[in-house]
């Protein structure tokens, strides 16, 4: 039988589409990602942690929620890669668990001005609850 | 030229300008947006996992009201854009995901039948670009931007991922340069022109979001800008929250100010 880190892995791979063994590590994605400051683990460890299965490491970062969603990874990678789409499935694989949701609606008075667009609301809502 | 408009939600409450002045200067140039009906917020941003289904049956459905009005889908948000031309090439790119869609569809009341990824989706600079051309908008500048030194904000979502997009060279990006100088200005090329502001992360770390867009006010400034346009209203905000020193606006309320119809204190 499969173990959960196994299964967990055939999932973030099956969401994501990516295959982290065309990584040839050279640091690209990390040395353009805007967010490697406020990264614990940086979009290359996302890479080589998921193909070798340390991954609740990964669920249980706040670099999860760090990603802006910018694809300045993926466009850049030379190997086209993906980082990107790993975070999104981590982050998924995480918020898809009942009470898990990372943003609700009664955070927001608090953290909001009068002036913040809809779109910024809307996406925060995509990114970080279900 | 008749085409399918999408405004999407922030045109209608925080972004009436950019909404406003597309419509004017649309009609101007000789085309005409015509809005879908009943159209869904397209979420934002888009979610590149391959089993999201429901949260991309918005922009579907937009994506099918503009086949059926056999019309290319414009939109003039970037967010809007990226969502909708994502959405699009997931369902031409993968098949699985389309039969999924269609068949959550399928039960909608009028779906006017499968659809697989034919619409062109298309957005207000690139029809700018490509369906009226810099030419005939240079004819139209009655107030040409003589002196004015404009630096172009792509920001991410306008041109990434690249292959998706094909807006313009997603590193080197010319398209919002040209818009500039057909109407009169000089545009200012300056590095983080395509580099993120921060996006919605700013409403849950708003440290990070400065970080971010102060590099990119910041470029702009040391490379000799008077100002920047943005066709996306995150953007702008993120821009103008974390103390941009040079003033923001939108592509569309430029082209309104050349084309002479930009109005001094406009209220919807």
């Amino acid at each position: 039988m499969q173990s959960k880190t196994e299964r967990e892995k055939e999932q973030i791979l099956r969401m994501s589409g990516v295959n982290p063994l065309k990584c040839m590590r050279c640091g690209k994605c990390s040395g353009t990602c805007p967010s490697y400051d406020e990264m614990e683990y940086h979009p290359h460890q996302f890479v080589y942690m998921v193909e070798t299965g340390d991954i609740e490491a990964l669920k249980n970062s706040d670099s999860i929620y760090k990603c802006l969603s910018c694809f300045a990874c993926v466009d850049r990678c030379p190997r086209g890669v993906e980082p990107a789409k790993l975070v999104e499935a981590l982050r998924l694989l995480v918020i898809r668990e009942k009470g898990a949701n990372h943003l609700t609606p009664n955070d927001i008075p608090e953290l909001v001005d009068d002036e913040i667009p809809q779109q910024a609301l809307v996406s925060a809502f995509r990114k970080y609850s279900k | 030229m008749k085409v399918s408009y999408f405004p999407g939600c922030t045109l209608r409450t925080k972004a009436k300008e950019l909404d406003f002045y597309a419509r004017k200067c649309a009609e101007i140039l000789g085309a005409e947006l015509c809005e879908i009906e009943n159209w869904q917020c397209c979420g934002g941003v888009f979610v590149s996992a391959k089993d999201e289904i429901a949260t991309k049956l918005s922009s579907v459905r937009a994506l099918v009201a503009a086949r059926d009005a056999n019309q290319p889908l414009v939109t003039v948000c970037s967010a809007c854009h990226n969502v909708i031309k994502q959405t699009n090439h997931a369902i031409q790119s993968d098949e699985d995901f389309a039969t999924k869609v269609n068949t959550y569809l399928a039960q909608d009341k009028d779906f006017s039948g499968p659809y697989s990824g034919e619409t062109e989706v298309c957005h207000y600079l690139e029809l700018l670009r490509d369906k009226i051309g810099f030419d005939k908008i240079k004819e139209a500048v009655k107030n040409p931007l003589k002196g004015k030194k404009v630096a172009a904000y792509y920001g991410c979502m306008l041109l990434r991922p690249g292959k998706v997009m094909a807006f313009d060279d997603p590193e080197n990006p010319t398209l919002m340069e040209e818009f500039i100088k057909a109407l009169g200005a000089e545009p200012v090329i300056y590095p983080s022109r395509n580099e993120c502001c921060g996006g919605y992360v700013v409403v849950e770390d708003a440290e990070s979001a400065k970080k971010k867009s102060a590099k990119v006010t910041d470029s702009a400034k040391n490379h000799g800008a008077d100002m920047i346009v943005t066709a996306c209203p995150l953007c702008k905000y993120n821009l103008v929250k974390n103390g941009s020193e040079l003033p923001v606006i939108y592509f569309t309320e430029l082209l309104a100010e050349a084309l002479g119809v930009k109005e001094d204190n406009y209220a919807e």
